[in-house]
């Protein structure tokens, strides 16, 4: 009990927290503020508690704690804070804030656990934990039947893509005896069976990362959800599965290991043409979020490629720099829908008259995410480009950046929209709350500063 | 007083903090104080770019000017090759852009003042010049490629504000849109050019690259072959895809026309002195790589041909001042980069000389009859010359500008243009001579189209109710400029500027003059006969040669070409058909779910209208389909 509890003090922390808020609830305190305020401290202590150094210690082989999981679980929780922060105003005039407190907490904790695995099972768990509260959230906008369609599809889907993984995992278990992370590879042979084994776990996590062909469900879900949960999905929930990824997968991806390169570069190559091309005409402001993110999770892969060191540095910048740059942007979007309540790219037309600061976020967010120098995006589309450069042809490397320019295309088109069109509806309160607006500000410094400066890619590689 | 390292660095960082300070102040600063801010930075820039190359060029190492290195320490250590630092250079031609890029810089600034007076983001306008007279002379100072990337595309991204700065005309916003598009897409050339580069050579130094080609490691066997050329020989063609789209090459050059939406001292800055000669210069600085592959070479040298005579064939009917301006800046970098290709035969190394010279003189008589171009569009508010005409009475000083300025890109001795193309010239004729045949040509054409703009601004018909009117603040940075527009060709450039770094005796071969300053005096001839005063030549020699007529008012349907490769190929075949599958098949079930809830409150049928059985069914397909393409993978 003492060695557990000493290993995850943050899961501990999150119970009693949870715990908190569950008996405020009972005891009949119904301030929307009040648990807005407690679920944003909440999330700070888990900050501080992960960023506090600690020695690297594991509980047999189901939870590692090492600087590297410290690390995303910082990010994952850093970027919670923001999007609470973002989504503050629409939480505190729910009625049901402490449910959606407790229920994120819960996600929180689940990714937690995941992140810090040694082992299938936990794993599964964790994942399992943060996918059904998550989909319960996702309805959280009562009155919307697109919400509660939401909410099921999102459950309804991520059931059936768990039940692959588990089978996938299943079928390890019974090829090696083990579903301990470090002992499969070695105990896993090449055949058949292993093949189809590696492909079912695969695709769980491409349908979790919305690869193409797995995303059908996210452009339905990223539009009914509340704009807070949208962010959530398209930024924590995503960059967790990329590192399980990196940790989880990747060691036991031995047996299809010559082959994996080819099949993956086919995939990221689909993943990123969809998205771009489906980018491109979207009205829909969620649509189109959904979309760009789709194309981002193509360049996500491209760390995939060949497993080294220095690939999963790429991949984690990467992560940090897609947080900073999609806070820039979904903290105006919900704030824009919020005043106009429509789910539309036109929100965005002539923002930067009422609002510079705002577009200029959006700006910057949008030219991080095209990947243009000298913003972070930039470098972070350079290291995937260039991890990826070893394991396959130029050629694909060539398509690939072909859709860096695709993209440019309807970036350009909002930040079009934003400085240089007519303003369609003018805003009732064309000024920021001070929260949101000191988390857009961090935004835009970090996109601004964190490719500049070396200090995080030199800390990244110490990780490892 | 200052170390040439500091000064190295104080030359971009002085402009790049005042587009911070200008740009965070923004209207809380006087318009006047701002102007004087960014003026007075550059003059510093200047001074001290003055400084550095009089000290770089009295100090040549065992009689040759080197690529010295500043500093250079390390930034990123990435992986085994993909190490990138942080560094500065001098050669000969980053301290020849350093001095032409402030000086121009500084006269654009000060044009500005009177220019854009009363604009509404007049603040906004010098903090955008600081930022693109920064980027620019960080991409000339940078001792890495990957640093000097970053430059570029922070060239690009400042260029994009500028050329859209009037954003409230929607020509402007879709031309700066262009602009940055199409740089963009020459630009992921250079990115990944540069990655093939660096994973040939183990570095990303100019100095380490340059050593590496030279040492003789290189070996086009182990390097690896493709279409029987070294991967470095593709490298290079990629960077020179990069370097072609900002150069506006053939058939990259479609952003620049449209660029002219831009306010006129811009177009003087940016399309005529800096960021369209940074092609050049990229070409230039690889040049000793460059001249190692023949058959790179001869892209460089006939992609420079081509833009130079279509160019100018288009600029003879374009009736948009700026446009023709436009066009002839073209054609004159299509003359600095077949230089520069025609450079690699031996015999010929003298071409790069040539480039340079002309890429120097180039600089100050495009700027100055851009900027006269702007004066006269100050007065007459317009851009065509059909609402110009018999201006020289109303603009007399800008009159015998334009006229130097006109003088010195046909090539008349003693202007600068004429030292600078006869030196290109006679590199054609000893390398190649088919160029050197077109390039005489072109020499014609170009006097031939100035002059037509020439005569059809300051005579020809005079339109009465133009209320033209000089200014001296207009006047006085463009009579500066003209001073070496007209001088500049007596600097003895080849004792500084040459492919190998060791000073050359400058010869001038009269005998060789001849012929292309006759053509030159021909087209001129030509042009007087048909614009000098109103007549019917011209339409009676338009329709003489209607079909060539056709080619060159349309710009050889390079812009409908491209239209449609992206209309078609990217919206029509690919985007559209997406956008109505995402609404009607992957959304329609979505909405039609949500009305069907609405009718009969129940949610469990929702489920059963077939929608999420599509996601399953896709799902299946997907994981049947990878296992298909794993297995067929491994069986082979």
């Amino acid at each position: 009990m003492n060695t557990i509890l000493g290993l995850i003090p943050v899961e501990a922390f999150l119970f009693c927290w949870i715990l908190l808020i569950l008996g405020l609830k009972i005891s009949g305190k119904n301030s929307g503020g009040l648990y807005v305020n407690l679920l944003l401290l909440g999330v700070l202590v888990a900050i501080g508690l992960v960023a506090f150094p600690a020695p690297n210690a594991q509980f047999g082989d189901l939870i590692h704690v090492n600087a590297l999981n410290r690390f995303i679980r910082g990010l994952l929780y850093l970027g919670t804070f923001f999007i609470v922060i973002q989504s503050s105003s629409w939480l505190k005039k729910h009625d049901h804030a402490a449910e959606f407190s407790i229920l994120l907490l819960v996600v929180l904790s689940g990714l937690g656990l995941m992140v810090s695995t040694g082992n299938l099972l936990i794993f599964y768990l964790g994942l399992e934990m943060a996918s059904i509260p998550l989909a319960a959230m996702a309805s959280f906008n009562l009155t919307s039947k697109m919400s509660g369609e939401s909410g099921l599809k999102l459950i309804l889907s991520s059931a059936f893509s768990s039940g692959f993984l588990l089978f996938g995992i299943s079928l390890i278990f019974g090829l090696t005896g083990t579903i301990s992370i470090a002992e499969i590879p070695v105990n896993l042979a090449n055949s058949t069976l292993a093949l189809i084994a590696m492909v079912m776990i695969f695709s769980g996590f491409a349908f979790k990362l919305s690869a193409v062909p797995f995303h059908f469900w996210t452009a339905d879900v990223y539009q009914g959800a509340p704009m807070g949960i949208t962010a959530f999905l398209a930024i924590v929930s995503k960059s967790s599965i990329a590192f399980v990824f990196l940790t989880v997968l990747f060691p036991i991806l031995s047996a299809i290991q010559q082959v994996w390169p080819t099949v993956l570069i086919a995939l990221i190559l689909l993943t990123i043409f969809t998205g771009n091309i489906f980018a491109l005409r979207q009205s829909s402001l969620k649509r189109f979020l959904a979309f760009s993110s789709i194309a981002q999770v193509g360049f996500i892969l491209m760390g995939m490629l060949v497993p080294s060191e220095k690939a999963a540095v790429s991949v984690l910048y990467f992560l940090v720099v897609y947080m900073f740059s999609s806070i820039c942007i979904f903290g105006v979007a919900q704030w824009l829908e919020e005043q106009t309540g429509k789910d539309s790219l036109s929100n965005f037309k002539g923002l930067y008259k009422e609002n510079p600061f705002a577009a200029w976020s959006v700006a910057l967010g949008l030219f991080s995410l095209a990947g243009i120098p000298p913003t972070a995006g930039f470098f972070g589309k350079f290291f995937l480009i260039g991890s990826g450069f070893q394991g396959v042809s130029v050629w694909y490397v060539v398509l690939v950046g072909l859709n860096m320019v695709i993209s440019l295309y309807y970036y350009l088109k909002i930040v079009k929209y934003m400085f240089m069109n007519e303003v369609i509806e003018e805003l009732e309160k064309p000024q920021m709350a001070l929260p949101l607006k000191i988390s857009l500000g961090i935004g835009m410094l970090a996109i601004c500063f964190l490719g500049l400066s070396n200090w995080i890619v030199n800390h990244l590689s110490n990780l490892f | 007083m200052f170390t040439p390292a500091t000064e190295a660095i104080l030359i971009p960082l002085i402009p790049f903090l005042l587009f911070g300070i200008i740009g965070l102040a923004g209207r809380r600063l006087p318009e006047i104080f701002s102007a004087f801010l960014g003026i007075g930075g550059i003059l510093a820039s200047l001074l001290f770019s003055l400084h550095l190359s009089v000290s770089y060029f009295s100090e040549p190492v065992q009689g040759a000017f080197v690529l010295k290195e500043f500093f250079s320490f390390p930034w990123l250590n990435f992986s085994e090759n993909l190490k990138i630092s942080i560094g500065l250079v001098a050669d000969p031609i980053s301290m020849l852009m350093v001095v032409v890029i402030c000086s121009v810089s500084l006269m654009v600034q000060w044009f500005s003042l009177t220019y854009m007076k009363g604009e509404e983001r007049f603040q906004m306008y010098y903090a955008f010049l600081s930022l693109f007279t920064g980027s620019m002379l960080g991409l000339v100072l940078s001792s890495n490629i990957f640093q000097m990337y970053i430059f570029w595309e922070l060239v690009g991204v400042s260029s994009f504000l500028l050329i859209g700065f009037y954003f409230q005309k929607p020509s402007a916003v879709a031309a700066s849109k262009k602009a940055f598009i199409v740089t963009r897409f020459a630009d992921l050339g250079f990115l990944i050019g540069i990655l093939l580069l660096s994973y040939e050579t183990q570095t990303m130094e100019f100095k380490g690259i340059l050593d590496y080609f030279k040492s003789g490691n290189f070996n086009p066997e182990v390097s690896g072959i493709w279409m029987s050329h070294s991967l470095a020989a593709w490298a290079l063609v990629l960077i020179f895809v990069g370097a072609a789209g900002k150069s506006a090459m053939f058939p990259l050059h479609i952003w620049l026309p449209d660029a002219m939406e831009g306010p006129t001292p811009v177009s003087a800055l940016i399309h005529a002195a800096t960021m369209v000669v940074a092609g050049v210069f990229l070409v230039g600085r690889l040049f000793p790589v460059y001249s190692l592959f023949e058959g790179v070479m001869q892209l460089v040298t006939w992609i420079g041909v081509l833009s130079s005579i279509l160019a100018a064939i288009i600029a003879i009917s374009q009736t948009d001042i700026k446009r023709v301006l436009a066009y002839s800046t073209l054609s004159q970098i299509g003359y600095m980069m077949f230089a520069l290709g025609v450079a690699g035969k031996a015999g010929a190394e003298a071409g790069f000389t040539a480039s340079f010279f002309h890429l120097f003189t180039h600089a100050f008589f495009k700027s100055l009859l851009f900027l006269a171009a702007g004066a006269i569009i100050h007065a007459v508010h317009s851009n065509e010359v059909e609402n110009m005409g018999g201006l020289r009475k109303q603009m007399p000083i800008v009159h015998w500008l334009f006229l130097i300025g006109c003088l010195a890109i046909s090539g008349v001795p003693p202007f600068s243009g004429f030292f600078s193309k006869e030196e290109i010239l006679l590199n054609a004729w000893k390398s190649q001579p088919l160029v050197y045949g077109f390039a005489l040509i072109g020499s014609g054409l170009t006097a031939f189209y100035m002059f037509r703009l020439f005569f059809l601004v300051f005579y020809n018909k005079s339109h009465s109710d133009v209320h033209g009117h000089e200014s001296m603040g207009l006047n006085f940075p463009m009579l500066l400029l003209a001073i070496p527009a007209v001088f500049a060709g007596f600097v003895p450039f080849s004792s500084y500027v040459t492919s190998t770094g060791l000073p050359e005796e400058t010869h001038l071969h009269l005998m060789f003059s001849i012929a292309p300053v006759g053509i030159g005096l021909l087209g001129i001839g030509l042009a007087y006969l048909f614009y000098f005063k109103q007549n019917s030549l011209p339409e009676q020699w338009a329709s003489k040669l209607s079909g060539l007529y056709k080619l060159s008012r349309g710009k050889f349907y390079f812009d409908e070409l491209w239209r449609a490769v992206y209309q078609i190929g990217l919206i029509r075949a690919l985007a559209t058909p997406a956008a109505w599958i995402d609404k009607n098949l992957v959304d329609g079930g979505l909405r039609m779910g949500a009305e069907k809830t609405l009718r009969l409150g129940d949610r469990v049928k929702l489920i059963q209208n077939g929608k999420l059985q599509d996601y399953v069914l896709y799902f299946l397909m997907g994981i049947l389909a990878l296992i298909l393409l794993t297995l067929l993978m491994i069986q082979s």
